[in-house]
């Protein structure tokens, strides 16, 4: 039950330092590390405004990250993170075509449409017991094509309304993006529900063994569907803010997030097979992941060898702490 | 008699997938323009062919438990490296073609070697390979084109006798070679027993840690060969992220389909056939009945949604609710 580190540290040491995850705290050095080249390969890299500006590219990332961590925490993963964001985004962006009231519906409408791939996800993993990796391929494909019936194959023509710009680009707190804000506000939420209600509890309690925590009367079932439908609609959201940032929804918007999301989980120490990991390892896994991108860019990498570093370093930190026990 | 029964019982998924498969292509034919012809056939046989080899693929690695969302990308990478290599003289597209499955053994065994001897989880391992295994098909290819020798390509896609279609035979000999020695093997046996139960087979003394790693082998050599085939039927090398992940997506499907469990230890590479034939079939149920094409993916998800919630039909059965957590 407990979301820190796996092999219990050493009784004699600090109480703050045994809380600390070990993967957390590889998370965090690698950041250190990427910082240190990436300065020395650029002097503006470690100037606040770049900083500043990674931080806010990563908030996209970290809201979708927070709905897979979610999932991931159940034993689940959700691949339907592709075409819940694009849906996401394009849904907001047509409501808001829409009039007055369609301009003032559209990010809730954005987010409802999350939601309900969402649900659907989750009674398909909760209620039919099907294997969510499966389940969420085929929502996937689903929304995918009716956002190609939608679209009609091409990118929708609405822009996205001055709100979801505001929310994405603006500065509500001086020198702090608005992006950052909503990220750490949904951070905040987050960690509230995941150490200080029922439901994260329930939500660790599932991801250990989910028979044991049917038997000790959570209703296993329902805090699946939940655990969920925030997803889809954390997914839904972070594309409703990428539209913002990018001022329209376009067809593969949500192809760049499904990846980055799993590794920023997995390499933020949450336990693929569940019930582990803290929100603090998914915010170092999503800076660590931002910065590499960044870093990727900087050195005008072509996508071919992002792609290749991008794999070979998930697979190699994977290798140094995501390891599961050998069959005995 | 009770022999018969056992068969059936193991044969069921299998018999299904066949039944669905001959179902929907008697309503395709029946009502194609060109009707039931030996052309419908073979174009109907190489679309189908292609899903086929990269299921085939799939089963391998599902068989064991286990998934592999890397075999789109390396159905990728080979279609673009056949591009490159499958050309000249007969000796030299020879050695091409060694090539290319040699690249597909090479990608699967390091699918294999990262899943079963790194201990990580199958779904992120192949994940994260499939992204490099498709930064490398860019790399090849940042732009389609290429070619590849087209005398091979016609033979191989065109028909023996003018009736039967060449890629369907290649199946089959595919089969016979690959699939019939692995199955019959203490490997293969060992890949179905780590499937139902790892433990147990371990405890049976089975060797599972080389089984798995034959099974993810064997899936990389079977993608290179669907890759290969791609090669032959556009001509070209393309690397395109979207055609990757519908392969991978479709592979699964079509499993499904075909009666191979996602838990693994149950079903078979034959059942896969017929589920990936099936999938191709009830896709382009939409173009004989003139549908806009735009439709074709949302068709395609539905039944992709529904196939896999057949299964939830178990669930009647189950008596004691704590055999929902298996």
């Amino acid at each position: 039950m407990s979301e820190t580190g796996n092999p219990a540290p050493a009784r004699h040491m600090p109480k703050a330092l045994r809380r600390f995850d070990p993967a957390v705290a590889t998370a965090f050095g690698c950041i250190l590390l990427l910082l240190v080249v990436g300065s020395i390969y650029s002097t503006s890299f470690l100037s606040p405004e770049y900083l500043l500006q990674q931080l806010k590219v990563a908030s996209f990332l970290g809201v979708i990250a927070t709905g897979m961590m979610l999932v991931v925490l159940l034993g689940q993963i959700d691949l339907s993170v592709p075409w819940t964001v694009s849906a996401g985004a394009m849904m907001a962006c047509a409501a808001a075509a829409y009039g007055e009231a369609g301009v003032i519906l559209a990010i809730p409408f954005g987010v409802l449409c999350g939601v309900l791939i969402g649900l659907v996800n989750g009674i398909g993993v909760a209620y039919l017991r099907i294997p969510s990796m499966i389940i969420t391929l085929a929502t996937n494909a689903v929304a995918q094509g009716l956002m190609v019936v939608y679209t009609g194959g091409f990118s929708p023509q609405d822009s996205a309304p001055e709100a979801m710009r505001w929310l994405a680009t603006g500065f509500l707190v001086p020198g702090v993006p608005n992006a950052v804000v909503v990220w750490a506000l949904v951070g905040a939420a987050t960690v509230f529900a995941l150490t200080r209600t029922t439901f994260g509890r329930s939500v660790y309690a599932i991801g250990n063994r989910e028979s044991a925590a049917y038997l000790s009367g959570i209703r296993t079932r329902r805090i699946t569907l939940i655990a969920f439908a925030v997803c889809g609609g954390l997914n839904a959201f972070g594309g409703v803010l990428l539209a913002g940032y990018a001022s329209k929804a376009a067809q593969s918007m949500g192809d760049a997030y499904l990846l980055p999301a799993i590794a920023a989980v997995v390499l933020g120490g949450t336990s693929i097979l569940g019930g582990r990991g803290s929100y603090l390892g998914t915010v170092a896994g999503v800076i660590l992941i931002t910065l590499l991108q960044s870093i990727l860019s900087v050195m005008q990498m072509p996508e071919a060898g992002r792609q290749i570093t991008y794999g070979i370093v998930i697979v190699a930190m994977l290798l140094l702490y995501g390891r599961t026990p050998a069959v005995r | 008699m009770s022999e018969w029964r056992y068969w059936y019982a193991e044969q069921r998924g299998t018999l299904l997938a066949l039944a669905i498969f001959i179902l929907m292509f008697v309503i395709y034919t029946a009502n194609h323009p060109a009707g039931f012809s030996a052309n419908v056939v073979q174009t109907a046989a190489n679309k189908g062919v292609l899903l086929a080899f990269v299921a085939m693929a799939q089963t391998l690695v599902v068989l064991t438990a286990g998934i592999d969302l890397s075999v789109g990308m390396i159905f990728l990478l080979t279609n673009c490296l056949a591009s490159w290599i499958v050309l000249g003289n007969p000796f030299e597209t020879a050695l091409g073609v060694i090539g290319v499955l040699l690249a597909g053994l090479l990608c699967g065994a390091l699918n294999g070697a990262i899943v079963i001897y790194g201990r990580l989880q199958p779904i992120v391992a192949t994940i994260a390979t499939g992204a490099v295994y498709f930064g490398i098909a860019l790399l090849l290819r940042p732009t389609p084109g290429g070619s590849v020798n087209e005398d091979l390509a016609d033979v191989l896609t065109g028909r023996i006798f003018g009736v039967v279609p060449t890629s369907l035979a290649t199946l089959l000999v595919v089969v016979l070679v690959v699939w019939v020695p692995f199955s019959r093997s203490v490997l293969g046996r060992a890949a179905y027993a780590s499937g139902s139960s790892e433990v147990s087979a371990y405890m049976s003394g089975m060797p599972i840690r080389r089984a798995k790693f034959a099974a993810y082998t064997l899936a990389g050599l079977l993608a290179a060969i669907g890759g290969l085939f791609l090669t032959f039927f556009t001509y070209t090398g393309e690397a395109a992220y979207a055609s990757g992940n519908a392969y991978t997506l479709f592979s699964i499907a079509a499993v499904v389909l075909g009666g191979v469990s996602l838990f693994g230890g149950r079903g078979s590479v034959i059942g896969a056939i017929f589920g990936a034939l099936a999938f191709r079939t009830i896709g382009d149920l939409l173009f004989v009945f003139d549908f806009d094409p735009l439709w074709q993916p949302l068709f395609q998800g539905v039944v992709l949604l529904v196939a896999v919630s057949l299964g939830a039909f178990g669930l009647f059965r189950v008596r004691n609710r704590l055999e929902w957590f298996g």
